[in-house]
């Protein structure tokens, strides 16, 4: 083995890299924009349209409650709805969003509420649609405290204590710290990117380094050289790995500083506080480091598999059919992975990308299975070692390298 | 030195079963001499070339280069041979010298020889001009000369030249038959394949005649002429490969 080989390869493959446009886009840029755009870009819209839809006052049309003035006056009263006067349309009028909900109050309410019958007021609204439920939200949340004052005046007109109805409270408290809970949230999306954009970083390499050469017409020449051919997948190879990481790499730190900027803008206003502290991953340096420890024997087994197949094709484009349904096969397990339920098992841990998405999602969130990563380690680098021999052995079969 | 010894190569092909690109084929090439292999379009000169500059290995046979076995030493052997062909393509991304240093560290050239090599190498074809510039940047002839200076850059013994002139215009053919020729004058042993007649009378100082991958013929052109009864060449190579020959009508 020439170390010395595989690296003249290796430096020369990085030199023609750097200056190919589209492997500059595909590995460098798009995974520094792809965050911030993602992020700070829709971030900030979705925050902005929340607030603008928290700041609208939303017609509220009324639905009877002529016999009932109390409640009546009660949501006129209502600073932040507007209520306004019945029609036959009603419901087109929702659907067609020029009212965003309609309260109904039965005929003879109060009266019956007086006597303490059974009575039933109800909200139409347009399910999904946020500016609907928040106007429903805000009548609903008027109608709980009426019925609460109702209750408290019958209590006390009996002279009983409010206690008779609530005699303790149940409250839900979270002992989990908070990267546990942001880890539990979204840590699942940390390792579907890194498992992706390894894929997407190494596609364009993988093809570029193999059936390129052959279209190009550049196979022959190195082929005629010295070099073993083993050293020269070798350095082919390392090259793709490099692509497959560095994107990981960049992606998580242009991940980690969306994130922060998206907190500190978000953070300004008293809506998106809360939202901001969900999105703020605790990403400590030895949770990073884990990571991508994680991550590597999956970009080996990315980078082979995609070089194996890519050499395969005649040209680039060959290539191209070939590797594009590839990144289903990876974006299912991934995905998966994100299911709220799918925890990681012993089981599990034996697929390479579902196994690995887990395991991220529970170093994001700060637990280690040391038994699982070991599990998980050992049997990603054997896929990726049978990978790379493959594609090894690949690059010795004429019928491989001069297909016509 | 080049010795084919009963070089074969075999492929299997799906629709016609297999086929014997090269069939048992032997010859000799001598340092300071050009060997010429001249054959219609898929007669087997690529593969047996290519066989020889290991970059497929043969069914069966083998042939020494420069004392290496193509089959059990070809990294060997390939230290030993320059192999140009018009299917030798430069890195388009890299500059000139860039490729050419490429080459000379794959072949071992330590930094110092290699910087010695390059700028003797630039010099002599005329490169400096455009040794900065990026490959995809130069003229056909600039991409010969640099393509040129790769197979030289190590000094090889052994030159191999498949079709080299295949598709160029006569300035930048002229250009590949002058390096040919100056290949022979400097004691290297060269080997060349082509279906333009012209260009073995011109150059060869023996010449093999392949056909269906077999070697049908072999000798200097004198040794031909008389054993064929023709001055032509082409009348010679057509009554080589035809089993039943009919002479050209002369007018």
């Amino acid at each position: 083995m020439s170390l010395r080989n595989v690296g003249i390869v290796y430096r020369k493959e990085l030199t023609e890299a750097l200056r190919d446009r589209r492997t500059v886009i595909s590995t460098i840029l798009v995974p520094l924009l792809l965050f911030p755009v993602l992020s700070v870009g829709f971030g900030t819209l979705a925050v902005a349209l929340v607030g603008k839809a928290e700041e609208e006052v939303p017609k509220v049309m009324l639905r009877g409650g002529a016999d009932s003035p109390a409640i009546v006056d009660g949501l006129k009263k209502l600073d932040k709805i507007q209520i306004v006067p019945e029609a036959a349309d009603w419901k087109d009028e929702i659907i067609n969003k020029e009212i965003r909900a309609a309260v109904e109050i039965p005929i003879g309410f109060e009266a019956d509420v007086a006597q303490q019958k059974a009575e039933t007021v109800k909200i139409y609204d347009y399910d999904g649609d946020l500016k609907s439920d928040l106007a429903a939200k805000k009548v609903d949340k008027f109608i709980q405290q009426y019925r609460d004052k109702v209750v408290k005046d019958r209590l006390a007109a009996k002279n009983l204590p409010e206690t008779m109805l609530t005699p303790f409270e149940v409250k839900q408290e979270n002992v989990a710290p908070p990267e546990k809970v942001s880890g539990a949230a979204i840590g699942g999306i940390i390792g579907y990117m890194v498992i992706l954009l390894c894929m997407t970083g190494a596609m364009y390499p993988a093809m570029d380094l193999t059936a390129g050469e052959k279209e190009r017409g550049t196979m022959e020449t190195i082929l005629s050289s010295p070099i073993s051919r083993t050293h020269l997948v070798l350095g082919k190879f390392s090259l793709i790995l490099t692509a497959a990481l560095g994107t990981a790499v960049l992606s998580v730190l242009s991940m980690g500083v969306s994130f922060n900027v998206l907190a500190h803008y978000t953070s300004k206003s008293e809506g998106g506080r809360a939202a901001a502290a969900g999105m703020l991953l605790q990403l400590g340096p030895k949770t990073v480091i884990s990571v991508f420890l994680m991550a590597v024997p999956i970009a080996v087994l990315f980078s082979a598999v995609l070089m194996t197949i890519a050499l395969f094709a005649k040209t680039y484009k060959e290539a191209q059919s070939y590797l594009t349904p590839m990144t289903f096969v990876v974006i299912i397990p991934a995905i998966a992975a994100m299911l709220p339920g799918v925890e990681l098992t012993s089981k599990l841990a034996l697929i390479p990308i579902l196994g690995t998405s887990l395991l991220c999602k529970e170093l994001v969130a700060g637990t280690y299975h040391w038994n699982l990563i070991a599990q998980i380690f050992t049997f990603n680098c054997v896929y990726a070692a049978v990978a790379l021999f493959l594609a090894v052995k690949m690059f010795q079969r004429e019928s491989v390298l001069f297909r016509s | 030195m080049i010795e084919a010894r009963s070089l074969s190569k075999r492929f299997q092909d799906k629709k016609r079963g297999e086929i014997r690109a090269v069939d048992n084929v032997s010859f000799t090439c001598q340092p300071g001499k050009i060997y010429g292999l001249l054959g219609a379009n898929g007669a087997g000169k690529t593969t047996t070339l290519r066989m020889l500059a290991t970059i497929l290995e043969p069914t069966d046979g083998t042939a020494i280069i420069c004392g290496h076995d193509v089959v059990e030493q070809p990294e060997k052997v390939r230290a030993n041979v320059g192999f140009l062909s018009t299917a030798t393509a430069l890195y388009r991304r890299l500059t000139a010298q860039e490729f050419v240093e490429y080459f000379g560290r794959l072949n071992g050239l330590d930094e110092p020889t290699l910087k010695k090599r390059v700028d003797t190498i630039f010099d002599r074809l005329d490169m400096n001009g455009f040794r900065d510039r990026r490959c995809d940047k130069l003229s056909t002839g600039m991409m010969q000369k640099t393509s040129i200076a790769r197979t030289l850059v190590h000094d090889p013994a052994v030159m191999i030249f498949d079709e080299p002139t295949n598709g160029l215009d006569i300035m930048t053919a002229r250009t590949i038959t002058a390096f040919i020729r100056e290949c022979r004058n400097n004691g290297k042993t060269v080997i060349f394949s082509t279906h333009i007649m012209s260009e073995v009378e011109k150059l060869c100082d023996t010449i093999g005649i392949i056909q269906s991958g077999k070697l049908l013929a072999e000798g200097t052109l004198p040794e031909l002429r008389d054993k064929y009864a023709e001055h032509d060449l082409e009348e010679i190579f057509v009554k080589v490969v035809t089993p039943h020959y009919v002479p050209e009508e002369k007018n």
